[in-house]
């Protein structure tokens, strides 16, 4: 009970600090919409003949969803995190009786409700402008894909933490890391322009799958539930070992100091 | 040594440390530290950079492992810390460490979530003085208002035990007097302290005991006033005489006795002297009866800058 308590007391303070951070906002809440409406303006109404003539517009939502919980979660911890622990946040924290999976939790938690938040954002958007269905009926398996890509993500954010050696490298990783993989995956450029040898590099990678995913759960070509289980799996693994690599190795002090 | 003038001195330590040694690869930081702080009392740990403060102050917070030595910390040691324990030590890092987000109030309330029995937040804001900007974001604070709440969030916990490293380096002189004052404050709060220092003023307003630590050892461990004396420095006079004196004619003065010109061609003169009060009535005896007019004259006890310079001078 106090434990639970003290996830939200922490829940309700990196919700606070989230907001007021204006990169914070910029990168995870605002570019993602900015990147929906810029690719929208280009595309327009074009078609996909090779997923079954699916909007491209329609497209874009689940792909700019994936980009935008990756941003709220991976990235934002990755580069959060890092701060506070080169700041010497993390190892303050460790000096109080908070149980150090609290402070974890209550930032993890902020993650995924910020992911959750721009999910609907993100997809009212796309209602509102273009017309883009909202997947009534596939809900299910939009939402459980969101639950298990965003905490999957966190766990690969903490992940990189560890090898991330000070706050200034923390966004050049980061990026380097993230946009190749939105390019070749698929969520900046239509996947059907893209060659079929990169698409099956890209699929070695979580973005790929996490997106495919969504992509099912959100296409009206989608016929069932649109629960895509095995790439769930895949994006569910890359968590866990995100989350083993963290458990073994992650620092709560300063490595530049 | 003389008896430590304290009623805290008759009950058992906050801190009790002995034969404490700690090394990174080549360097030795710590050679055998023995220390015992009591309860109420502020223990000042002071010596230049690198001389082993921060190492034995993260030893005791339980932030850093020691090679050899016994450690008790409230009871407990250090290396293997507890959740009750934690809830007793107050911590201000060498370095501010704030989330410059929040405000002054959220970050104390965020801080006293942490502890089953947190003082009160606006009682803290007032201990630390930062009434006036108690809804202002941290990174909007002065550095030594910054300083203060970290103090702040130290406190939060209503700790027995608060440690602080170094919490004024870096300050300019009248932010450094108001964060000594808060410090001296808190000790109607019967906490027992330790902070370290490179200040010798600091450690001389604030605290009832002074460990000198030189290349990880203690160099010297007593009360402010008793350090000066007992080290047996030499007290010196100084005064200035117009720049023909014959100072010749001081007979039996000192055991020192240096000069030099000094400004309208008048002649500074220090004498250094282990019986000060004798040298002084020879110097002014001398003075009146050649009809010489004394200047500037000026009698300095040994300072605890000077015992300092002399035990941490290789």
């Amino acid at each position: 009970m106090r434990s639970l308590a003290l996830v939200l007391h922490e829940f309700r303070f990196a919700q606070k600090v989230f907001w007021r951070n204006p990169a914070s906002v910029f990168f995870t809440a605002l570019l993602p919409v900015l990147f929906l409406l810029i690719f929208a303006s280009i595309f327009g109404d074009d078609r996909i003949e090779e997923l079954g003539g699916v909007k491209v517009t329609t497209y874009y939502i689940p792909a700019i969803v994936t980009l935008a919980v990756i941003s709220a979660t991976m990235v934002n911890l990755a580069m959060n995190v890092t701060i506070a622990r080169e700041e010497g946040l993390l190892k303050r924290g460790r000096g109080t009786p908070l149980p150090p999976w609290v402070f974890i939790a209550g930032r993890v938690g902020n993650a995924i409700v910020i992911s959750g938040v721009m999910l609907v954002v993100v997809t009212l958007i796309g209602k509102l402008l273009y017309d883009a269905p909202i997947p009534w009926e596939r809900l299910p398996a939009v939402a459980v894909t969101l639950v298990v890509g965003a905490t999957a993500f966190c766990c690969l954010g903490l992940a990189l933490t560890v090898i991330i050696p000070s706050r200034e490298a923390a966004s050049a990783i980061t990026n380097a890391i993230t946009l190749p993989l939105y390019f070749l995956s698929g969520i900046f450029i239509p996947e059907s322009e893209i060659p079929d040898g990169v698409l099956s590099f890209a699929n070695h990678f979580p973005v790929r799958d996490f997106f495919e995913a969504f992509f099912a759960a959100y296409s009206p070509n989608t016929t069932g539930s649109g629960f895509e289980w095995g790439e769930l799996a895949v994006v569910a693994a890359w968590g866990l070992a995100g989350f083993l690599i963290a458990l073994r190795y992650f620092r709560w002090t300063p490595r530049n100091r | 040594m003389p008896p430590i003038p304290r009623i805290g001195a008759v009950s058992e330590p906050v801190i009790s440390i002995r034969g404490l040694r700690k090394s990174y690869d080549e360097l030795e930081a710590l050679r055998g530290i023995d220390l015992e702080v009591f309860p109420e009392e502020i223990v000042a740990v002071l010596g230049p950079n690198g001389a082993g403060k921060t190492t034995t102050v993260e030893i005791l917070e339980g932030y850093l492992s020691r090679d050899a030595g016994e450690v008790s910390v409230l009871g407990v040691d250090p290396a293997r810390p507890t959740t009750a324990w934690r809830e007793r030590i107050g911590i201000v890092l060498q370095s501010t460490t704030l989330e410059p987000a929040l405000t002054v109030r959220e970050s104390l309330q965020q801080y006293a979530g942490y502890y089953s029995e947190p003082r009160d937040v606006d009682e803290v804001i007032g201990l630390v003085g930062l009434e006036e900007q108690a809804g202002t974001r941290a990174r909007k604070l002065s550095g030594g208002q910054q300083r203060r709440l970290d103090v702040g969030i130290a406190l939060v916990g209503d700790p027995d035990l608060l440690f602080l490293d170094e919490p004024t380096t870096g300050f300019d002189p009248s932010a450094r007097r108001q964060a000594w004052e808060m410090i001296a404050g808190l000790r109607e709060l019967g906490k027992a302290v330790l902070l370290t220092t490179h200040y010798m003023e600091e450690a001389q307003f604030l605290a009832d005991r002074v460990a000198i630590v030189s290349e990880g050892r203690i160099v010297a461990l007593d009360t402010p006033d008793n350090l000066g004396d007992r080290r047996q420095l030499p007290t010196t006079i100084a005064f200035s005489v117009p720049g023909e004196t014959d100072l010749s004619t001081v007979e039996g003065v000192g055991q020192t006795l240096s000069h030099a010109t000094g400004e309208g061609g008048s002649l500074t003169v220090e004498v250094t002297t282990h019986e000060p009060v004798a040298d002084l009535n020879r110097i002014t005896g001398w003075a009146l009866e050649s009809g010489i007019e004394i200047r500037q004259l000026e009698v300095r006890r040994p300072s605890l800058e000077d015992v300092y310079l002399e035990l941490t001078d290789a």
